[in-house]
């Protein structure tokens, strides 16, 4: 019962996801008259549930970025905190980053549970603002020099212009929704994952649908209510509120956006090019929200159309709001949780330099007298403190102890966790066999647990980190971190 | 939903390129129409008002259904204005051209030989504009560009019909014929530049409409 308490503000981060991201891929063609309104939104919402469900809950699905949170009251709270975050964005008509509010979210989790924040999820908020909307609109340019020409050389009659503008809306749509459901979904539904109240069923003696699969479909008719309730807000800024959009710009804008999007966030393609021995395009931190928005801004100066510069300037009032309030909001929230609801918001992580981490840490070539002299510590910032001052350490160096010395612990107890654990895990069976060699096994520090891991089978050894690789690393991780939540110990902090 | 987008794309397509030609076709019946006027060939002069009552009804059904299915459909939302704008007034240039003939049919001025060939000119000039307005009007469809390098033509015919129609009008005062007749045969070569006028108006809204095209 407390599940689906907590996968209420899942839901409600789904919504608000819904009513705010439907914009970036449907915003111009609903701004331009091109599609209407109640058209765009089943589109949208159909393509949504089938990414979420089909693509977004695959074998690697993750955990999303809630999984940072290590406790189920806490991730309620951060999805609220950014849910409310986004809706009041939305309701401003501002399009924002809901990644950016979870971030931002998390950060306040991060502030008020003592843990430390990684700095370039800081760094990598600044790039996506400026960055992502220079990479948008250039593409959008050199997209609507392509289109123009074209339209010289094979010079449509308007009405079959004006049919195929409408087809490649609705086409750029339904893939840009597509992808909408298949990467959000694990930040709306996946930290629920592990605590899943759905079991799979069988539909028709044919079709199998895991509870993972429910748990998506669930949060992506979240989105998909989000989409037909409260999205027209923003899709009127997006499409006609910023600058006067026509039809063939509007298409070409969303194409630029979903273009970005895939060739400078998309590790299938990185995967692809280099298991092809092509180059690869950097990958950087971009949102379909600043995109879509560098899109427009973009063409407009190129052919010296006015933009409304007041629209302009609340739109990035709101992207630099978004995170910092989403932070503020979640610390709040938290603090609530824990003092006036009694709710464990976090796992307190204990920090210890025993032999064996210092040990561990010598043969990665990381030592200091100081370490054997350090007792456990309860705070992540403290330990951090401490080695700064202490130590002459590199910041990559400390990171180093605090990943090694993290303390537990975590024990592999198959028969205590639910069977559907080990299925939503989603891991192959040459996995699953090395895992019940680990029963009963309990280890203080995850990387003990990786070894013998990676002892028991080579189905749990990370290959060599080269790009062709990387999608394999990744899914690993992904399970490993699945993993460590599952057979994590928790006593009740004191 | 959306295939029948297309199919129904083509047949408005079609729909409009038929009005079109229904609008040229009514220039030239009206050319011939005035001609036969003129030469006093009855029969001809009495199936050009025929086949010019045809089209102009033609005409009046195609450019309701056009306007009804780009509403209905809300197609093309950007260029529906224009669009039902430019229909509207490429069915005024047949209005008047039928008009005009009805004109002739019931008040059946009588025209001095001396200025026969003047009117005939006129009525070249004017159904001259109005082929060159078509041609504009298709290519505001199809390559709004050369809607631009089509537009002087119906500027030249329609000056030219203006500068004949003045000098005939001069002709007409200046001859010996009673004041009533006088003003009767102008009454006439104003309805004959008409035609022309109307064919300049249309222009000058596709002067703007292709501008607005031209993305």
């Amino acid at each position: 019962m407390e599940i689906l308490l907590f996968l209420s503000s899942g839901l409600f981060l789904g919504w608000s996801l819904g009513a705010n991201d439907a914009a970036n891929v449907f915003g111009t063609a609903v701004g331009t008259r091109m599609i209407k309104f109640r058209t765009a939104a089943l589109v949208c919402s159909v393509f949504v549930v089938i990414g979420a469900t089909v693509s977004g809950a695959g074998a690697a699905h993750t955990l999303g970025k809630l999984g940072a949170v290590n406790a189920l009251a806490g991730s309620f709270t951060v999805a609220l905190a950014s849910a409310l975050t986004t809706f009041l964005m939305t309701r401003l008509k501002i399009p924002v980053s809901t990644s950016q509010a979870i971030v931002g979210a998390i950060i306040g989790w991060n502030f008020y549970s003592a843990s430390l924040t990684d700095s370039s999820s800081l760094t990598k908020i600044m790039i996506t603002w400026v960055a992502c909307p220079v990479l948008s609109g250039v593409m959008a340019v050199v997209l609507f020099i392509l289109v123009r020409f074209l339209l010289r050389v094979t010079k449509p009659h308007l009405l079959r212009l004006d049919a195929g503008t409408r087809w490649g809306l609705l086409i750029v749509g339904a893939f840009g929704s597509y992808s909408l459901g298949a990467n959000n979904i694990a930040n709306v539904m996946g930290v629920f994952v592990l605590d899943n109240p759905f079991h799979d069923l069988v539909l028709f003696d044919v079709i199998r649908v895991t509870g993972v699969q429910q748990l998506f479909f669930i949060g992506a008719v979240a989105i998909g209510v989000g989409v037909f309730t409260y999205s027209e807000r923003v899709m009127k800024t997006v499409g006609s509120g910023l600058v006067r959009i026509s039809p063939v710009p509007a298409f070409v804008i969303v194409l630029a956006q979903s273009l970005t999007l895939f060739l400078f966030a998309s590790q299938s393609l990185e995967y692809f090019l280099a298991s092809h021995g092509l180059p690869t395009f950097p990958l950087v931190p971009v949102s379909s929200s600043q995109a879509v928005i560098g899109a427009i801004v973009g063409l407009s100066l190129f052919k010296g159309v006015g933009i409304r510069y007041k629209v302009m300037g609340e739109i990035s009032l709101g992207w630099a709001a978004t995170p910092l309030m989403a932070g503020v909001v979640s610390f709040l929230l938290l603090f609530f949780m824990d003092n006036v609801f009694d709710q464990q918001v976090y796992h307190p992580v204990r920090y210890r330099l025993d032999a064996d981490v210092i040990e561990e840490l010598a043969a990665r070539g990381v030592t200091d007298p100081v370490f054997v002299e350090l007792p456990v510590q309860n705070s992540a910032r403290k330990l951090q403190r401490t080695l700064l001052d202490q130590t002459d350490l590199s910041a990559d160096a400390i990171a180093e102890v605090m990943d090694v010395a993290a303390v537990g612990p975590w024990e592999v107890d198959l028969a205590a966790a639910a069977p559907t654990v080990w299925e939503d895990l989603g891991l192959s069976p040459e996995q699953m066999v090395a895992l019940r060699r680990l029963d009963g096994q309990r280890f203080d520090h995850a990387w003990q647990f990786h070894r013998a891991l990676a002892a028991a089978s080579e189905s749990w050894r990370p290959r060599p980190g080269d790009l062709a690789n990387k999608k394999w690393n990744k899914a690993l991780k992904s399970q490993l971190s699945l993993l460590l939540r599952v057979c994590r110990v928790y006593q009740r902090h004191e | 939903m959306t295939v029948p987008l297309f199919r129904s794309s083509r047949v408005l397509e079609a729909q409009i390129d038929e009005f079109l030609d229904v609008v040229a076709e009514g220039g030239l019946v009206y050319q011939a129409g005035v001609k036969a006027y003129l030469n006093g060939d009855k029969s001809d002069f009495d199936a050009a008002i025929i086949k010019i009552d045809k089209l102009e009804s033609k005409a009046d059904k195609l450019s309701k259904d056009v306007e009804s299915h780009l509403y209905r459909q809300s197609l093309i939302p950007e260029h529906r204005g224009d669009v039902l704008g430019l229909l509207e007034n490429s069915d005024n240039i047949i209005d008047t051209t039928k008009m005009s003939l009805y004109q002739f049919s019931v008040e059946q001025p009588e025209i001095p030989a001396e200025f026969d060939a003047e009117f005939l000119k006129l009525a070249d000039a004017s159904a001259a504009a109005v082929d060159a307005v078509i041609v504009c009007a298709r290519a505001f469809f199809r390559d709004s560009e050369q809607v631009k390098d089509n537009l002087y033509k119906v500027h030249h015919f329609e000056k030219e019909a203006d500068t004949i129609s003045d000098s005939l009008k001069r002709a007409i005062f200046a001859s010996d014929l009673d004041l009533a007749h006088k003003i009767h045969l102008r009454y006439f070569a104003l309805n004959v530049e008409k035609v022309s006028d109307k064919a300049q108006e249309v222009a000058d809204r596709l002067a703007i409409y292709s501008i607005k095209r031209n993305i």
